[in-house]
C-alpha cells in the first residue's frame, strides 16, 4: 500500500501543515512516510505545494509527480496537477475557490468548498483542516479521532483557543455530504 | 647582584627573523611583559596571521595559533568562544587588520569580541617586498605605488582606530607609536590595559603601534624612526580613540 | 526513544547537538537556513553558542579557532556559500584540525538557483580547497542520516582529525522524516592532546600551524596526511546495494538521486529488467572496491546525478573500462523523475 499525495494551493492556505499533519499520523501509525516542500521565494503568498508519501514498505522517491491522490486548494494548482493524477486516483478540490469541475473520467473527484465553511463558522485559517476532515471520511486512510488526538496534541496549552478551531473544522470537513 | 634585564618568559629563546632596525622586536617584547607582569602566560592563547608577524608562533611562549591572512579576529571569536577563561589576542599587520581582514576586524569589534588586538600600522606590505598597505600615505612610494601613492588611482589610506572608535562593541582603542623610549613606555602601558580589559571582561580592546619598516622604505633604522615621526604621526595622531573607562572629554 | 518527524536540515542540528557540537558558526544561505534556525533556538538551552558571523569566510575561520582550542565545532552552507569557504577548510586540513562542513547543495554556477543539486561532487571530493588534500565526504539520502551521518562525522574528524563534508541537497535538507536520535552508536575518540586550551605551565606549548616553508618538511606532513587518508580508505568505505546480486544493470547514485534510482530500479524489476543501485554513503572515500566487484557480474553501469555528471568518472575508473558506464542526470535544481530513469535504464537494457 502506497499513497502519493500532492496538497497544492497558495502560501498561507496551510497546504504544508495540511501535509505535515498526514505525514505525522502516517508516522505514528508506523508507516514509513515522506513529506517534500515546494521551498524557495514562492513560499512567501505565491504558490505552495508539498508532497506526501504515505507508504508500508521503504520509500524511494519522496516527489510526487504523478499523484495517487491531489488535494487542490487554488485555481492555478487545479489547472496545473489535475491532468497529472494517475488514472484511477482522487481529486479534492476545494470548490469556493475554484469554479470548475474536473473534465477527466478516469478520476474521482470530490468537492468541498472548504474556505467558505470555515469562514461561515468562523474558522478563519482552517480550511486546510475542514479539508482534511473531508479527505478523512472520503479516503478512510485514517481513524478520524485518532487523527484528531494527532493534530491537536502538537498545539501548545497557551494556544488552547486553536484545539477547539482544528477540532470543529475537522468535524465540518467530515460531516460535509458532497 | 639583582638581575634588572631579563627575557620575558613569555618569549621563547629563539631567534627572530625580523630585520634589523625593525620595531616588530619591540612591539612582541612588550606584549610578552604585559603577559608576564599580568601571570597570564598559561591561559594565553596566541594568533598569528599571514604578514611579517607570520612566524610569531615562534616567538610567543604560550599556546599559538597561525591563522590565514586576514582571518585572525574571526579564528580568535572562535578560540574565545570556545574556551572564555583563555586570554586570546591576535598580532596582525596592516595589510591583513585592515584591508583583508577588514570585515573580520570590524565585524568582532562591533560584536564586542571579549579579545585582545595588537595592530601593527607600518604603512607597506612587508613580507611580500614592500608593497602599497591600505595606510600607505598619500605620495608614499610603494613597489606597486612607485610614483607615489595617488588618493585619485590608489584611493586614500584608511584610519582604523577612528573607525572602530565609532562601534558599540569597542572598550578601548588607543594608537600609540615606538619612536621614542617615552613612547615605547606609553605603547606598554596601552597593551597592558588591552590586556587587562580582557581579564576584566570589558569587551573589545585594540592597540595600534605605529612601526617602522626600514627595509621596505629603503631607510636606515634611525632615519626609519625619524620618518615615522614625521610622516606617519601627522596623519595617525597618536591617542586614545575610546576607552569606556573614560568619560568623552578625557579622551586623547 | 519515539521518532519525530523533522526536516533534514533541523536532523543535522539535532544530530549535532547529540554529537556534543555547542558551537556553531554560519551565514544564512538557502536551502539549508533552518540548520541555524533550529540552533540558535537550542544551543542557548544547552550551554552552546551560536554566532552569525558576517561571512562565510568568518564563519569557517570561527569553526578553525574553535576546532584549535579543542571543542567539536560545525558551519553549513549551501553551494555558493561553500565556495567562500575553501580557503578556511585548506587551512584546516593543514592544520589537522577536525570539522564538520554541511552544503546543502543547490543549482549553479554562479548564484544559481536554489533547487536541489549535486553539481558540487567535483568541489567536494576533489577540490575543497588548495593543495595536495583529501576530506571524508559523506552523503546522507535520508532524513535519518542526515542525522547518523552528523554524529558519524564528528567522529571522524576527531579520530582523523581532518574535516568532514556532508554533501547533502536541497531536497534532503528541506523533507521531512521520521528520525530516532537514538539509532547511531558513538565511536571512541582520542584525547586532543594538541589543542590550544592554555598550557597552565604544565605542558609544552601547543602550535596550530600550516606554515611549513621547508619543502622537505613540508612535502614529510603532507605524506603523513596521507598515510591517514590510506588509513580512511582502507577502513571506513560506506555504500549501500539495493537488488545488485543479480543485476544487469547497476545505476550508482547517491542522495536524493539514489532515492529516485530505488524506485526506478523497482519498477524497471517490474518490467522484467534486472536492474541494481549501488549507493555510496561515503564519496570520499569512493566505493571503488564494490563497484570493481559489481563489475564482475554486472553487464553496465548507469550514473545518476543532479548534475551534468561528475560521479560518472569516479564510476568508471572503478569500473577500469570492463563495463560500459552510462550517465543520466538533470540539473540546475531540476529533479529526475523516477520514469525518467527508469526509461534510461530501459534503453541500456535494450542493447544488451
Amino acid at each position: 500500500m502506497t499513497y502519493n499525495i500532492l496538497i497544492a494551493g497558495f502560501g498561507g492556505q496551510g497546504i504544508l501543515f495540511a501535509g505535515k499533519a498526514l505525514a505525522k499520523m502516517g508516522m505514528n501509525e508506523g508507516l514509513y512516510v515522506t513529506w517534500l516542500p515546494s521551498y524557495g521565494p514562492e513560499m512567501r503568498g505565491g504558490a505552495a505545494n508539498c508532497s506526501v508519501v504515505l507508504s508500508d514498505t521503504e520509500i524511494g522517491s519522496p516527489l510526487v509527480p504523478e499523484p495517487d491522490i491531489l488535494i487542490s486548494m487554488n485555481i492555478p494548482s487545479f489547472d496545473k496537477f489535475t491532468p497529472k493524477i494517475k488514472p484511477g486516483g482522487t481529486l479534492f478540490a476545494d470548490c469556493s475557490m475554484i469554479d470548475k469541475k474536473c473534465t477527466r473520467t478516469d478520476i474521482n473527484a470530490y468537492y468541498i468548498p472548504a474556505s467558505a465553511l470555515a469562514s461561515d463558522n468562523d474558522l478563519q485559517g482552517l480550511a486546510n483542516v475542514v479539508m482534511l476532515g473531508y479527505f478523512l471520511k472520503v479516503t478512510g486512510i485514517f481513524d478520524y479521532d485518532k487523527f484528531l488526538l494527532d493534530i491537536t496534541s502538537g498545539i501548545p496549552a497557551s494556544r488552547a483557543n486553536l484545539i477547539e478551531g482544528n477540532k470543529k473544522a475537522l468535524a465540518i470537513g467530515y460531516a460535509y455530504e458532497g | 647582584m639583582s638581575v634588572v634585564f631579563d627575557r620575558p618568559s613569555a618569549l621563547t629563546d629563539t631567534l627572530m627573523h625580523y630585520c634589523p632596525g625593525c620595531t616588530h622586536g619591540i612591539v612582541h617584547r612588550l606584549v610578552a611583559e604585559a603577559i608576564d607582569e599580568l601571570g597570564i602566560l598559561g591561559r594565553a592563547i596566541g594568533i598569528a596571521p599571514v604578514g611579517c608577524s607570520v612566524f610569531a608562533y615562534n616567538y610567543f611562549n604560550c599556546d599559538m595559533i597561525e591563522a590565514a591572512h586576514g582571518r585572525a579576529p574571526a579564528v580568535a571569536t572562535g578560540v574565545k568562544r570556545a574556551r572564555p577563561d583563555c586570554i586570546v589576542f591576535t598580532y596582525q599587520g596592516d595589510g591583513d587588520l585592515a584591508a583583508i581582514g577588514t570585515a573580520e576586524t570590524v565585524h568582532s569589534a562591533t560584536r564586542g569580541e571579549n579579545i585582545t588586538i595588537i595592530f601593527i600600522n607600518n604603512c607597506i606590505y612587508g613580507m611580500t617586498g614592500g608593497q602599497m598597505a591600505p595606510t600607505t600615505l598619500p605620495g608614499q612610494v610603494t613597489t606597486t605605488s612607485p610614483y607615489g601613492r595617488s588618493p585619485k588611482i590608489q584611493g586614500n589610506p584608511i584610519r582604523m582606530c577612528e573607525m572602530l572608535a565609532t562601534l558599540d562593541g569597542v572598550a578601548y582603542a588607543e594608537r600609540v607609536s615606538i619612536d621614542t623610549p617615552a613612547n615605547v613606555r606609553r605603547a606598554k602601558k596601552a597593551i597592558l590595559k588591552a590586556f587587562r580589559n580582557q581579564i576584566e571582561e570589558k569587551g573589545f580592546s585594540i592597540v595600534e603601534v605605529l612601526s617602522t619598516c626600514p627595509t621596505n622604505w629603503g631607510l636606515s633604522p634611525v632615519e626609519a624612526l625619524t620618518w615615522l615621526r614625521d610622516n606617519m604621526i601627522p596623519y595617525y595622531p597618536l591617542g586614545v580613540y575610546k576607552d569606556i573607562d573614560k568619560k568623552e572629554g578625557d579622551m586623547k | 526513544m519515539p521518532k519525530v518527524l523533522m526536516k533534514g536540515n533541523e536532523a543535522i542540528a539535532e544530530a549535532a547537538i547529540n554529537a556534543g557540537c555547542l558551537h556553531y558558526f554560519g551565514y544564512p544561505i538557502t536551502p539549508q537556513t533552518e540548520i541555524s534556525e533550529y540552533l540558535a533556538k537550542r544551543l542557548p538551552k544547552v550551554g552552546g553558542v551560536l554566532i552569525q558571523a558576517e561571512s562565510e569566510i568568518a564563519a569557517i575561520n570561527m569553526v578553525l579557532g574553535a576546532s584549535a582550542a579543542g571543542v567539536r565545532a560545525m558551519t553549513s552552507s549551501s553551494s555558493p556559500g561553500i565556495s567562500l569557504k575553501s580557503e578556511g577548510i585548506s587551512y584546516l586540513v593543514g592544520c589537522d584540525l577536525p570539522a564538520v562542513i554541511v552544503n546543502v547543495q543547490r543549482g549553479g554556477p554562479g548564484l544559481g538557483g536554489i533547487q536541489p543539486s549535486q553539481a558540487d561532487y567535483y568541489q567536494a571530493t576533489k577540490a575543497y580547497g588548495h593543495g595536495d588534500m583529501r576530506l571524508i565526504v559523506l552523503a546522507p539520502s535520508t532524513v535519518q542520516e542526515m542525522a547518523t551521518l552528523t554524529g558519524e562525522a564528528f567522529d571522524l574528524a576527531d579520530i582523523y582529525r581532518t574535516p568532514v563534508i556532508i554533501l547533502a541537497d536541497g531536497a534532503i535538507g528541506q523533507m521531512m522524516e521520521p528520525v530516532d536520535f537514538s539509532e547511531r552508536k558513538p565511536r571512541e575518540i582520542p584525547p586532543k592532546d594538541w589543542a590550544c586550551t592554555g598550557h597552565g605551565g604544565t605542558r609544552k606549548r601547543n602550535i596550530i600551524n600550516s606554515l611549513m616553508l621547508d619543502p622537505e618538511a613540508l612535502e614529510k606532513s603532507v605524506r603523513e596526511r596521507f598515510e591517514r587518508y590510506k588509513k580512511i580508505e582502507e577502513t571506513e568505505v560506506k555504500y549501500e546495494r539495493f537488488m545488485t546480486d543479480d543485476a544487469d544493470i547497476i545505476c550508482v547514485a547517491f542522495g536524493i538521486a539514489s532515492r529516485i534510482c530505488k524506485s526506478a530500479v523497482t519498477a524497471a524489476r517490474e518490467k522484467g529488467i534486472k536492474a541494481g543501485l549501488l549507493r555510496p554513503i561515503t564519496l570520499w572515500p569512493f566505493p571503488k572496491a564494490a563497484i570493481a566487484e559489481a563489475a564482475n557480474t554486472a553487464k553496465a553501469f548507469l550514473s545518476v546525478e543532479l548534475s551534468m555528471g561528475q560521479m560518472v568518472d569516479d564510476v568508471k575508473l572503478a569500473c577500469e573500462c570492463r563495463r560500459p558506464v552510462e550517465f543520466f542526470g538533470r540539473t540546475g535544481g531540476v529533479l529526475p523523475s523516477p520514469a525518467e530513469v527508469t526509461a534510461k535504464i530501459e534503453a541500456i537494457a535494450a542493447q544488451l
